[in-house]
């Protein structure tokens, strides 16, 4: 089927990808293996997001406010229990759930497309107002203090069942891009599934999908719910990648590039926003280093290039190219056939 | 006329659009094993009518009962999952699936994975759809838009099937074949058809349902309709 062919290929470049964790370390310095840890951790919640608007059209501007979530879920529940194994599933499903309750009155009370934008981005936008001001001691969650701007510490990663035996960054990039192939062949698997199928039907036509009788409101609080959980796995590995969670986190910018990252990616590809989130973060970085250009115009330009230029984004814009190429080839080698039997179609017509 | 249960009915049922009486009061049923056309000019009614049954729009008052269920208000797949195959006047498809997993979607939705590939194949070849199963939908004809759109409703195997203007924009030779299926989808399925094209009502019907203004002006075989003078007047008299 059509969808987003074939599983192979989503095994393929998962295995690519197990590939490049093997030898990521012994030919990256240990600056960039520590980077990467928080920058695969923003991959995941590009990957959630490639799920939900992708695939089920959706389009969550607030999908940092789960990613969010997440990260200080984690991080509160790290530094209460003592373990960081534990927190990682605390962390998801108090976003999964927020992000059910979220959906129940969206989708149920049947609020349209834009309308779903701008309340997803409020709620975001909510959470950084509301977590910036709670500095001071009164703001404590057990153990944990929230800190205000300046957030809370996120625990680093410990071996499941001993709480002091932390893992070395080395160590914590190897589960970092573990999870992340894990969360990508999920959402490939889940895709390809009757109802991530469903999924995609409703994005391409609701009225139909409720004609043939799906509950539309139903898959659609499904899949934002699992985006969520998704994307609070993110949150997760960035708040360890820089040892906080600060409420930076729900800020603007940080939800505008969440969006950036899928369009630049293509949306309906989950590999694709993967992709764009290292390449950019990437671009970012260097272009940090200088003081000639500024990052936030550079990043602009190519959004606006991107739109006008490459509506579909890198990788669909890639494999239709590939596709043409392919048949651009096969019939230029029909028309040889074609003009090769031309001699002797006429000698066919003087036998007859 | 051998005459089963009433399947399908409504009972005073009026949809108003501000001052507008779209429908009104309009008492309708259908029999099991029927298949009825419901005709009428523009304006008469008759798709309002469609989507009150269809779910698509709440009545403003009034009933509508499918096999003992109350349905008038419901959500909208609340219709169809009674075991309803519905096809709307604009081709309600999915643009950006194949013709196949449009099927596909539909016939999953009652059957397993197995059955539903096996029906889904099995479709297909009914339909001859066979060339253009996996082409994107939104890249066919209109006709053919239409076929997949009457695949969808074959693949899930209803007992009770809606269709507005199924052979809207098709070639002669493609109304005739539509015709051909809605008899063979009759067979199994208690059917209504909206529809505009006389020609194609005279091929597939024998009672028929003419609205007016809201209203159900006569309830009789597509001969007698044409006889009548009332009727000739507000609907045929104008196409003659």
């Amino acid at each position: 089927m059509k969808i987003a062919g074939d599983f192979r290929g989503t095994l393929f470049i998962a295995a690519l990808a197990a590939l490049f964790t093997l030898i990521a370390p012994s030919i990256l310095n240990f600056v960039t293996i520590l980077t990467l840890t928080q920058v695969i951790g923003l991959a995941i919640l590009a990957l959630s997001l490639a799920l939900v608007w992708g695939y089920g059209g959706i389009l969550c501007f607030g999908q940092t406010a789960f990613f969010g979530i997440g990260a200080y879920a984690y991080a509160i529940a790290a530094a209460n229990i003592g373990g960081s194994t534990g927190a990682i599933f605390v962390g998801i499903a108090v976003a999964a759930i927020f992000a059910a309750m979220l959906g129940y009155f969206i989708f149920y009370g049947r609020v349209s497309d834009v309308y779903l934008a701008v309340i997803t981005l409020t709620v975001t936008l909510i959470l950084y107002s509301l977590l910036r001001r709670t500095s001071g001691p009164e703001y404590k969650i057990g153990n944990a203090l929230l800190g205000g701007f300046n957030g809370t510490g996120a625990a680093p990663l410990n071996i499941p069942g001993d709480g002091a035996a932390m893992l070395f960054p080395e160590q914590t990039f190897y589960v970092a891009m573990a999870a992340l192939i894990l969360a990508y062949v999920f959402c490939g698997w889940l895709v390809r599934t009757h109802f991530g199928r469903v999924c995609v039907a409703i994005r391409e036509n609701e009225t139909r999908a409720e004609l043939l009788a799906y509950d539309t409101r139903a898959y659609k609080l499904g899949i934002f719910t699992i985006g969520a959980g998704i994307a609070a796995l993110g949150g997760i590995f960035f708040s360890v990648g820089v040892t906080r969670v600060t409420p930076d986190i729900f800020s603007l910018s940080q939800a505008a590039l969440t969006i950036i990252w899928v369009i630049v990616g293509g949306r309906g590809t989950l590999v694709g926003p993967i992709l764009a989130t290292f390449g950019l973060y990437y671009l970012t970085a260097s272009l940090g280093t200088q003081q000639l250009i500024n990052t936030n115009l550079v990043l602009g330009v190519i959004l606006i290039a991107f739109v006008l230029l490459v509506p579909q984004g890198i990788v669909p814009t890639v494999l239709n190219w590939l596709t043409a190429r392919r048949s651009a080839r096969t019939d230029r080698a029909r028309e040889r056939r074609v003009r090769m039997r031309r001699p002797r179609a006429g000698a066919r017509g003087e036998g007859a | 006329m051998r005459r089963g249960d009433v399947v399908l009915e409504t009972r005073n049922l009026s949809m108003h659009f501000g001052g507008v009486r779209a429908v009104d009061h309009v008492d309708f049923s259908l029999w099991d094993n029927e298949l009825r056309c419901l005709i009428g000019p523009n304006g008469a009614g008759k798709s309002t009518f469609f989507k009150c049954l269809t779910g698509q729009l709440t009545p403003t008052a009034g009933d509508v009962v499918i096999r003992d269920v109350h349905v008038a208000g419901r959500e909208p797949h609340a219709v169809a999952r009674l075991g309803v195959g519905i096809k709307t006047q604009v081709p309600n498809v999915f643009d950006g699936l194949t013709a196949r997993e449009n099927i596909w979607i539909s016939a999953r939705r009652w059957h397993t994975a197995k059955r539903a590939a096996a029906l889904t194949a099995q479709t297909i070849e009914r339909l001859q759809l066979g060339d253009i199963a996996a082409k994107l939908v939104g890249s066919l004809a209109h006709g053919q838009r239409q076929w997949v759109e009457l695949g969808m409703v074959v693949a899930a195997d209803p007992w009770l099937v809606l269709l507005d203007e199924p052979a809207a924009g098709m070639t002669h030779e493609e109304t005739a074949r539509t015709a051909d299926l809605i008899k063979e989808i009759n067979e199994t399925a208690a059917m209504i058809v909206v529809e505009h094209d006389m020609q194609f009502i005279r091929m597939i019907s024998k009672q028929v349902t003419l609205f007016h203004e809201g209203s159900i002006l006569m309830d009789d075989t597509m001969d007698a309709i044409s006889a009548d003078p009332r009727a000739r007047e507000v609907y045929l008299g104008h196409r003659a």
